[in-house]
């Protein structure tokens, strides 16, 4: 059974379980609802984790004092701000794609897909979001607590990871928790490069049955991901402040 | 003037925009399907569609208004009352059927499957291949029939994008009707059908309203008069070699 | 690669430069509704009747949580629907259009008034109570009160958000691309597949869309700057 199976097998098991509590509308298209959320559910799941990490690089890069490190980090993250996200999907989907196997050579086989330009442009996009918030962060950090830090020894990069990031952290995750949600909103682009994501699979079902209604079922789904994830965040949020020593 | 009079005229006047003009056809179509409809240089429309379209109007006696909607939004905008006809080259199907009329056929559509020559694409091997077409179209349909729901098919909003990602080498090969890809191939000949047309039985029909029996026959007699006077058969002639009825 | 850029009726400059004058239009359209549907919902959030207040808040929360993208996909297709059911039950025919322009402004203006109805309700808090006691001790009616003070002086609080919601709004325009108005995006597409160079058709349109955000940074820290005049800290 490969990936995709269990991924069919799953989104069938739920269809088959709840068709009868649905409208009829519903019912016909829960498996294509349920493949779509279980893509969008995916992409998110690899977006935040790879843009997160994309994102703590770039903040590093950004308070660097070494121009050559600092200078490109932010014109990264000002050109990814500065543009709208549909932009850098069309730009890397139809504009890059277009220059084809002959062009692209190696990357050609993930710039086929629009599955992977989704996640690598949404990657880079969120990724230059969150890195502001946490250079803000960053900065923010009292400097009497890098000072102790210095004072019984620790080397810069300890200094980092054990007080300075962690701090950081603090301050910013409810800023990082919009971030998310925003990410999650913004992944419903990635229909237009033919992945058949959540929006995707809403788009196909009311070009068939012009019924408006599954707008709003989908609409509905969405905003059920924007509470998981407002309330993973709000979970994390009670456990760091449990643990911290400050207040 | 009172408020009120104002408020009163502006009313006329809405409402005057909303009526539909009796001798005037306000025909639907999304201009973005050669040799059926497309936008000239000049702006105006021009293809097969707009020119059977223009001809009902003659035979109705009436003012022909042409208005451009995009093609997802074809129907909801018929079922709006935004135009009285779509003549663009819709099928007759059961899914439409339940929203919307159709007049008796005015050609006969097959669909059919693009590749690259040299790809050794054949219809048997499409199950394990990449296949594009545009979301919400017959073709599409056909692709999910026959390949299941779950296969690889990519849908794109315009036919123009499902024809760059076939260029680009994205899909294995698209799934759209038979008479543009005629046209689209001549352009690009690297590319070729797999297998001959495939014969759906597929009728396109003019979608009207739900509820408007007397335009939707009226239309229907004229499509029979135009193929009898030979109008249409001069139309067919301008874009095609075969009789498409 | 560059003649296809060009302008005149050789290349596709000037329809670009149109394209942007469409998405500037589209943004200003949707910030001035936006606002006033922002103050009307902040004002619902202050009120103090409560279900008002819910359905505010419920409005801010549907919307935060629902992609933009679909938003403007429901309104595109469904207020047509919805004005024409309406002009029909008053015994008017249908086949009222909406264009994709007023379609796409009603849209993010929806989304700008959820956003922006938090930073009014939190620019209102910020003025100090003693400012309004004061009013009243003057002598100023409980609306004088509010529309000479609390009003005037809740701007400079609510301008840093305002200005970072904009930046947001001016992104979200390319999402009426989506839906055929021909704004900056949608002539890029048109252009790349006509000129079958989509490569440098998006890349002008992404250098376009950074000169409208970086002008409106320009512009977003003088406004906040003249916002601060005469401000002693709080």
């Amino acid at each position: 059974m490969s990936y995709q199976d269990i991924k069919y097998a799953i989104s069938d098991g739920i269809c088959e379980n709840i068709t009868g509590l649905l409208p009829e509308l519903l019912a016909n298209s829960c498996s294509k609802l349920t493949d779509g959320l279980i893509v969008t559910t995916e992409l998110m799941f690899i977006t935040v984790l790879l843009g997160g990490a994309l994102a703590i690089l770039a903040a590093m890069g950004r308070i660097s004092p070494r121009k050559w490190i600092s200078y490109p980090v932010a014109v990264y993250s000002y050109v990814f701000r500065g543009t709208p996200l549909l932009v850098q999907l069309w730009f890397v989907y139809f504009g890059l794609g277009s220059l084809g196997e002959a062009g692209l050579g190696p990357l050609w086989p993930y710039m086929r897909e629009g599955w992977w330009v989704g996640v690598i442009v949404l990657i880079l996009n969120t990724g230059a979001y969150v890195s502001e918030i946490l250079r803000g962060g960053l900065m923010n950090v009292p400097k009497g607590q890098i000072e102790a830090a210095l004072a019984v020894g620790m080397t810069r990069m300890q200094i980092f990871r054990r007080v300075r990031f962690p701090l950081a952290v603090r301050t910013t995750l409810p800023a990082y928790g919009n971030e998310v949600i925003l990410l999650l909103k913004s992944s419903a682009l990635v229909s237009t490069i033919t992945v058949m994501d959540l929006m995707g699979q809403t788009r196909t079902v009311f070009a068939r049955s012009y019924n408006l209604e599954i707008y709003f079922h989908s609409a509905m789904l969405y905003l059920v991901l924007a509470g998981i994830i407002t309330v993973l965040f709000h979970l994390v949020e009670r456990r760091l402040k449990r643990s911290s020593v400050i207040s | 003037m009172k408020p009120m009079k104002i408020v009163a005229a502006a009313a006329a006047l809405a409402i005057s925009t909303i009526a539909a003009q009796a001798d005037t056809l306000r025909v639907g179509l999304d201009g973005g399907y050669p040799p059926f409809s497309s936008q000239n240089a000049n702006g105006e429309m021009e293809g097969f569609d707009v020119d059977i379209a223009k001809a009902i109007c003659v035979e109705l006696k009436k003012d022909c208004e042409i208005v451009v909607q995009a093609w997802d939004g074809l129907i909801p905008g018929l079922i709006e009352g935004k135009y009285d006809v779509i003549v663009n080259s819709m099928s007759i199907t059961e899914e439409r059927l339940k929203s919307v009329d159709f007049t008796e056929k005015y050609y006969s559509n097959y669909i059919s499957v693009v590749a690259k020559k040299d790809k050794g694409v054949t219809i048997d091997g499409l199950k394990s291949m990449t296949v594009g077409s545009q979301r919400a179209t017959i073709s599409a349909d056909w692709a999910e029939k026959e390949l299941g729901a779950r296969a690889d098919i990519k849908l794109y909003d315009t036919q123009t994008a499902a024809y760059a990602d076939l260029l680009a080498g994205r899909v294995d090969a698209l799934v759209a009707d038979y008479l543009p890809i005629t046209d689209w191939i001549k352009t690009n000949t690297d590319y070729g059908f797999v297998g001959g047309p495939i014969n759906i039985n597929d009728e396109i029909g003019v979608a009207v309203a739900k509820n408007n029996e007397a335009l939707r026959d009226s239309v229907s007699a004229a499509i029979k008069a135009l193929r009898m006077n030979g109008v249409y058969q001069t139309i067919n002639a301008k874009y095609f070699d075969v009789d498409i009825y | 690669m560059f003649d296809i850029l060009k302008l005149g009726s050789e290349g596709w400059g000037d329809e670009l430069l149109f394209g942007a004058w469409i998405t500037v239009q589209l943004a200003i359209a949707s910030l001035g509704l936006g606002l006033i549907l922002g103050l009307l919902l902040a004002g619902g959030k202050l009120s103090s009747f409560p279900p008002l207040r819910w359905i505010c808040h419920a409005y801010t929360l549907i919307i935060r949580g629902v992609p933009e993208f679909l938003i403007i996909m429901i309104v595109f297709f469904g207020s047509e629907r919805m004005i024409n059911s309406i002009l029909k039950s008053m015994g008017f025919e249908g086949g009222y259009e909406i264009s994709p322009f007023l379609a796409a402004t009603v849209g993010l203006a929806m989304i700008f008034g959820a956003y922006s109805s938090e930073v009014f309700r939190g620019a209102f808090e910020a003025v100090p109570k003693g400012q309004m006691e004061a009013a009243k001790s003057v002598g100023m009616s409980n609306w004088q009160a509010f529309s000479r003070i609390r009003f005037k002086q809740m701007w400079r609080f609510a301008i840093p958000g305002l200005g970072n919601l904009w930046m947001v709004l001016i992104k979200d325009t390319s999402l009426a691309a989506v839906i055929a108005l021909e704004e900056l995006l949608r002539v890029a597409k048109l252009g790349g597949e006509s000129e079958q160079n989509p490569l440098a058709f998006f890349a002008a349109a992404g250098i376009l869309y950074l000169i409208m955000t970086a002008l409106s940074d320009i512009v977003r820290a003088k406004i906040e700057k003249r916002a601060r005049r005469g401000f002693v800290s709080l």
